[in-house]
């Protein structure tokens, strides 16, 4: 994306600061995606391979909803997270737990095959064309002097605010908040005191797709629709969710900014296509060296 | 006795491989034999270390696409010839294996966070492909120059202008002689110590140290064996299409496909990925010819079976096909006797 037009060959210090802010609005993105992937890892154990397939999936919700019935993708959140959280809820319930007999290795290969499902057949029914959604404003905006901030970018970041004090609210002070935190301590100790694990393994799934589906809805603003589009960012999400610790919200949300401000800083340095190389190093070393990350707990039964 | 009926299973299946052109002259088909067992290798270099070892890879694209890399490279970069370029295709891919496996294992990845890593790993390899681009001709791609002298046909290990017979059949033989190779690696590996180790690993790393087996040393020789028969069909797929690219080499797809074959066909034995392999793909030539026809040749549809196969094998057949196969044998036998 050459949406921020950061190729100026002076690396004074207006150039670095922009490009490290221009990093934090995509930085909130990455957030954004990986609050829901570390949800349901800090719950379920599993990687859900899905996720990226499940983030695309719900672009193309948001970019249908405003094709067919002129519905503005920030409002269309209001059907598209319930629809995310239904449609999270049913694959978690009648097909990754039936599948996969609650064994960890077949859950990860269940997403896989769920993950390779989605794709193909948004590329088999919708085709490979790419889809944009254009609003009236995106793009109006702030002059922050060093770089320019489109409405989009600033939704992203406020959003991914949002979500992550509304998740942490909600595992704090809701039932369904404390019973999930439950599960995720002790399995066998949440079921002994009458928990029903295998609904609360679903509604986890079911909140971890609808923090994705609100993801989409602030993404297609800025990023156009097309079956490949979860792929780009699901990598991307899983180093968010290890650098900041397996299960961890904040860790997620300060993950994904560091993430997206190293990235860009490396792209400042080391031209476009080698300045990715620091994501994938970051992830490989954080596996080796932290792999609970830098807030997960240390026996990595991380949650909130 | 059930060794003998097995024995006499593969010399059989060998035997009609060998004499497909006697009675298979159609180019589809060969391509469709070729793409089966190709994909068979992938699988059976998948099997090693996620069947017997049960460390579940999802980088496995990263051996394929050094060794194809390698195989180009020496021959587009130094002018070294194929039969010796392939020597280093394999041994640089098994040194990569090994980093990786180092990495890994030395600080005892297992589960989610080994797929993680390699995961990571085979995308560290597609950026490095696609940006050095004085080593690797970045996105371009490495082409490399087409024989036309078809006295030079073998020594090139090209077959493009060769006699009728090798240009039409030059490769399906290539890659046979790879999957026996593979095969007959994994077959070998089942039988010794050093593969009892690997499955004492993957049923309890814990309980397989106390009996004294080093667990890191095992799971070393396992990367390094998928490596190397990963890079052998790297190779193949270079002399074949003369080309190679970042996304060909280390994209996600290789991984995938690497992995669907031996779990469909059945973990941990040496048939598993050749039976996947045949089954996904006669299903996927099926659908295509006839629901991606009807619907205008639309792409995709081949992958959503393989995907929904996938998660139903998973929930049915925990040992695949294979493991299906021997029990209905099992079945048979037992009526008979008594």
């Amino acid at each position: 994306m050459e949406l921020f037009g950061l190729s100026i060959p002076l690396y004074g210090w207006q150039t670095v600061l922009g490009s490290a802010i221009s990093g934090v609005f995509l930085g909130s993105i990455y957030a954004l995606v990986a609050l829901g992937l570390t949800l349901i890892y800090g719950v379920l154990h599993i990687i859900n391979f899905a996720h990226g397939a499940l983030l695309m999936l719900a672009m193309y919700g948001v970019y249908f909803l405003w094709r067919y019935f002129g519905i503005d993708p920030y409002l269309a959140m209001l059907v598209i997270v319930p629809a995310g959280f239904f449609f999270g809820y049913g694959l978690q319930r009648y097909v990754i737990g039936w599948a996969s007999h609650g064994k960890d290795e077949i859950i990860l290969l269940v997403t896989l095959g769920i993950a390779i499902v989605i794709e193909n057949g948004a590329l088999f029914f919708f085709t490979a064309t790419e889809r944009s959604v254009r609003v009236p404003y995106d793009l109006d905006g702030i002059d922050l002097g060093v770089t320019y901030a489109v409405y989009p970018e600033l939704a992203a970041l406020a959003g991914s605010l949002l979500i992550t004090g509304g998740l942490w609210l909600f595992m704090t002070r809701t039932d369904t908040g404390k019973a999930i935190r439950a599960v995720a301590r002790e399995r066998q100790g949440a079921r002994l005191v009458g928990i029903n694990v295998d609904h609360i393994f679903a509604v986890t799934f079911g909140i971890g797709v609808a923090c994705v589906a609100a993801a989409a809805s602030l993404l297609v603003p800025t990023y156009p629709v097309h079956p490949q589009i979860g792929s780009l960012f699901v990598l991307i999400a899983f180093t968010v969710v290890v650098l900041g610790g397996m299960g961890s919200f904040v860790g997620a949300l300060i993950g994904g900014l560091l993430i997206g401000v190293t990235e860009q800083l490396g792209r400042l340095y080391l031209g476009e296509s080698l300045g990715l190389i620091t994501v994938s190093l970051i992830f490989i070393l954080v596996l080796l060296f932290r792999p609970n990350g830098l807030f997960g707990q240390k026996t990595g039964q991380g949650s909130s | 006795m059930s060794d003998r009926v097995r024995m006499t299973g593969w010399a059989l299946l060998l035997l009609i491989f060998a004499a497909v052109p006697a009675f298979i002259s159609s180019a589809r088909w060969i391509d469709f034999l070729e793409l089966t067992l190709f994909v068979a290798v992938l699988g059976q270099g998948w099997n090693i270390l996620g069947g017997y070892g049960g460390q579940y890879s999802f980088g496995n694209a990263v051996f394929f696409g050094t060794g194809a890399y390698i195989q180009a490279l020496l021959q587009y970069k130094l002018g070294i010839g194929p039969w010796a370029a392939m020597w280093f295709a394999v041994a640089g891919t098994v040194v990569v294996g090994a980093f990786i496996g180092y990495l890994s294992f030395r600080y005892g990845l297992r589960g989610s966070y080994f797929a993680l890593i390699t995961l990571a790993f085979s995308e560290a390899f597609l950026v490095l492909s696609r940006s050095l681009k004085s080593l690797t001709e970045g996105g371009r791609g490495v082409q490399l120059p087409l024989n036309q002298d078809p006295a030079q046909a073998l020594a090139a290990f090209q077959f493009n202008f060769s006699d009728p017979f090798l240009r039409s059949y030059g490769f399906y033989y290539t890659i046979l002689i790879i999957l026996i190779v593979a095969c007959a690696l994994t077959w070998w590996m089942e039988r010794s110590r050093f593969g009892a180790q690997l499955v004492a690993v993957r049923e309890n790393e814990e309980a397989a140290e106390a009996l004294g087996i080093s667990a890191f040393r095992v799971k070393m020789g396992a990367i390094c064996l998928a490596a190397a028969i990963s890079a052998m069909a790297g190779i193949y797929y270079v002399q074949k299409f003369l080309y190679i690219e970042p996304g060909i080499a280390y994209g996600t797809g290789k991984s995938v496909e690497a992995l669907f074959a031996p779990i469909i066909g059945g973990l941990g034995t040496v048939a598993g990925p050749l039976l996947g392999s045949f089954f996904i793909h006669g299903i996927g030539e099926i659908a295509k010819e006839t629901l991606g026809r009807a619907m205008g040749d639309r792409p995709g549809i081949d992958l959503i079976l393989f995907g929904s196969i996938l998660i139903l094998v998973l929930a049915f057949l925990p040992r695949g096909l294979a493991g299906l196969l021997e029990s209905v044998c099992k079945r048979i036998g037992g009526g008979r006797d008594a």
